[in-house]
């Protein structure tokens, strides 16, 4: 939304100021990362604002010309380390599309439970860091005593805590562990023993029982919150059309009114993971948004990650109650040596914060002659120049965070 | 405020048409009959089917897959060079390219909900001469999310997009020489002062 001198919130409207070049970032808290933007401003109000990146580039691209496709995995961990295992999904997918690989069931539905569980825990970053943007301290710290118990359960699972490597070309490195015992915060958070030994996926669903009720109190601070309302309502109003011109994805283009999911809307080798689950693609207009928000504004985008918690805590349930009966391994062997054939696979997956793409060109070699991951924060960032017209300086931090971006996906 | 829209996730199959030989064929035809001899080429059985465009009219080309109704090609999804070359004379008999350099598009239609790959395939260098890079015309001002990855294309795989508004590089600092992704980059073994290997 620009803000114009006759502005009733801008009260120095009499006094004349100069423009200066203000530089945000890179090491700036609320840029999450290393992102730097160069704002031009006169007073209050940005006229101009240019993103600089490239701070936290690590090559991976070309690196991954020179390694087989497992080997490869690590790096895209540390594309969005937020969301490593959605980041090596979509990397498995678009191997597995190449040489045309079928996932047996057991292993898609054992991809969907985890893929799904990492949405919420990337959400869960999302959501608190917003706040933590903005000047709201508490619902980081709850964001992050959650999140920390799916780190507990991914660590059962595969491990790591952060970078996975746990999704390969072929469905998963591991089966999902039995017998585990009780992850300590969530033992302390429900009031369990903490010797208690449970079934992993009996783990999953007391702590998602017990998510669930906490996702009605993150409303109450952040999105039913006025201050937090007047921060972000009506501020960085995203057209519908420039969302697609400028190819917004995930939530940023949900959150501009365009009904448009992956796992329902994209490639059958992707969609096939979610066939059979009952779920919903929240998308803006909410009814029960507040009066201030226009459609595809910072609350908008924010409402749509939070709706999306929920709908992966049902797709979690889901799995977990297919998982026993599901037919086949939880993987197909692949060797580190298979050529790839001359051909070549484009595929995008959704991703916490969009649509992941990796494009994978192959040449009769077990190493891609051009391995290119597409980022999806790149192009949601790319809008900010835009968008960041002739609003405050305050506004900037608020509109950067409602893109949710990861620096380290964008720079790769 | 309008009610949520919801829909539910029943019709898969449904939903999404994929691209099938045949729709890239009527797109091909549409094509030829009217840029003719620019449209250079058809893969239509490739795992992702494409069509390959001559450099020279390509920003035409691009404005028609937007605008025509019957194609409506709202959004780039991806923009990519790839560099076709192999540098170990060994393996150099069996590469089964010859060297260029080829720039990848991938588009996606909200409208028809198809997916469409295009390629520009350019010279190495411009003249054959060694350091010039060459020239392929700009589409940032068709899909704006163009001039972030034309400006990436061309830091990192060095292509000169021409009428780019702001061709700078982006991920590498500005003083960087050379392009990382060709495949004869020589790694530098300095940098202000910084040793390298």
């Amino acid at each position: 939304m620009s803000t114009t001198l006759q502005d009733p919130r801008v009260i120095e409207f009499d006094v004349r100021t100069d423009e200066m070049l203000v530089n945000m970032g890179p090491q700036h808290p609320s840029t999450h990362g290393v992102l730097r933007l160069l704002l031009r401003t006169d007073g209050e109000v940005v006229h101009e604002t240019t993103p600089h990146i490239g701070y936290l580039h690590r090559s991976a691209e070309k690196i991954g010309e020179n390694l087989a496709g497992p080997q490869w995995i690590p790096y895209t961990d540390r594309m969005d380390y937020l969301a490593a295992m959605n980041m090596n999904l979509g990397m498995a997918l678009t191997f597995e599309k190449l040489l045309k690989i079928e996932v047996p069931e057991k292993a898609m539905t054992l991809r969907l439970i985890i893929a799904e569980l990492n949405r919420v825990a990337s959400h869960l970053v999302g959501m608190g860091a917003y706040g933590l943007d903005l000047g709201s301290f508490s619902p980081f710290l709850y964001a992050f005593r959650e999140r920390e118990i799916i780190l507990d359960l991914f660590e059962e699972a595969c491990g790591a805590r952060l970078t996975y490597s746990y999704l390969t070309i072929g469905g998963a490195t591991h089966d999902l562990p039995g017998m585990i015992t009780i992850p300590p915060g969530l033992a302390s958070l429900t009031g369990r023993s903490p010797n208690l030994k449970l079934q992993w996926s009996d783990a999953v669903l007391l702590f998602l029982e017990w998510l669930e009720k906490r996702i009605v109190e993150y409303h109450t601070l952040l999105t039913r919150n006025s201050i937090f309302i007047k921060r972000t309502a009506g501020i960085g109003v995203m057209p519908r059309e420039m969302a697609i011109s400028y190819n917004c994805t995930g939530p940023v283009l949900r959150g501009s009114g365009v009904d448009f999911d992956l796992r329902r809307d994209g490639e059958p080798i992707y969609t096939r993971m979610y066939q059979g689950y009952e779920f919903n693609v929240p998308v803006a207009p909410f009814e029960d948004a507040p009066r201030e928000a226009i459609l595809g504004d910072n609350w908008c985008r924010f409402y749509v990650r939070m709706r999306e918690v929920a709908e992966s805590i049902g797709l979690v349930r889901q799995g977990l109650a297919k998982y026993p009966t599901a037919q086949g391994a939880y993987r197909v062997p692949y060797k580190m040596n298979t050529k790839l054939p001359r051909d070549e696979a484009y595929l995008e997956t959704e991703c916490p914060r969009g649509q992941m793409g990796f494009y994978i060109v192959g040449n009769d070699q077990a190493e891609p002659l051009r391995a290119r991951a597409k980022s999806s924060c790149f192009c949601n960032l790319s809008v900010t120049g835009p968008l960041c017209e002739g609003v405050l300086i305050a506004d900037i931090p608020s509109i950067v965070g409602s893109l949710d971006i990861v620096m380290g996906e964008i720079d790769r | 405020m309008a009610g949520a829209r919801r829909r539910r996730a029943a019709p898969f199959p449904d939903s999404f048409r994929p691209f099938s030989t045949v729709t890239i064929n009527e797109i091909h035809s549409r094509l030829v009959q009217q840029f003719g001899d620019q449209i250079t080429g058809l893969n239509a059985t490739a795992t992702d089917p494409w069509i390959e465009v001559a450099p020279a009219r390509w920003d035409e080309v691009a404005l028609y897959l937007r605008d025509d109704e019957a194609l409506r090609f709202d959004s780039l999804t991806n923009l990519t060079g790839v560099d076709y070359l192999e540098t170990d004379p060994k393996k150099a008999p069996k590469f089964g390219h010859e060297p260029h350099l080829e720039v990848v598009f991938h588009l996606y239609s909200f409208v028809h909900r198809c997916r469409l790959v295009v390629k520009v395939k350019l010279p190495r260098w411009k003249n054959d001469v060694p350091g010039e890079i060459p020239d392929c015309p700009s589409v940032a001002h068709i899909w704006s999310i163009a001039d972030w990855h034309e400006r990436e294309a061309y830091d990192l795989v060095g292509i000169n997009f021409t009428g780019h508004p702001n061709l700078v590089r982006i991920l590498c600092v500005e003083d960087w020489v050379g392009h990382p992704l060709r495949k004869d980059y020589e790694f530098p073994l300095e940098y202000h002062g910084i040793r390298g290997k």
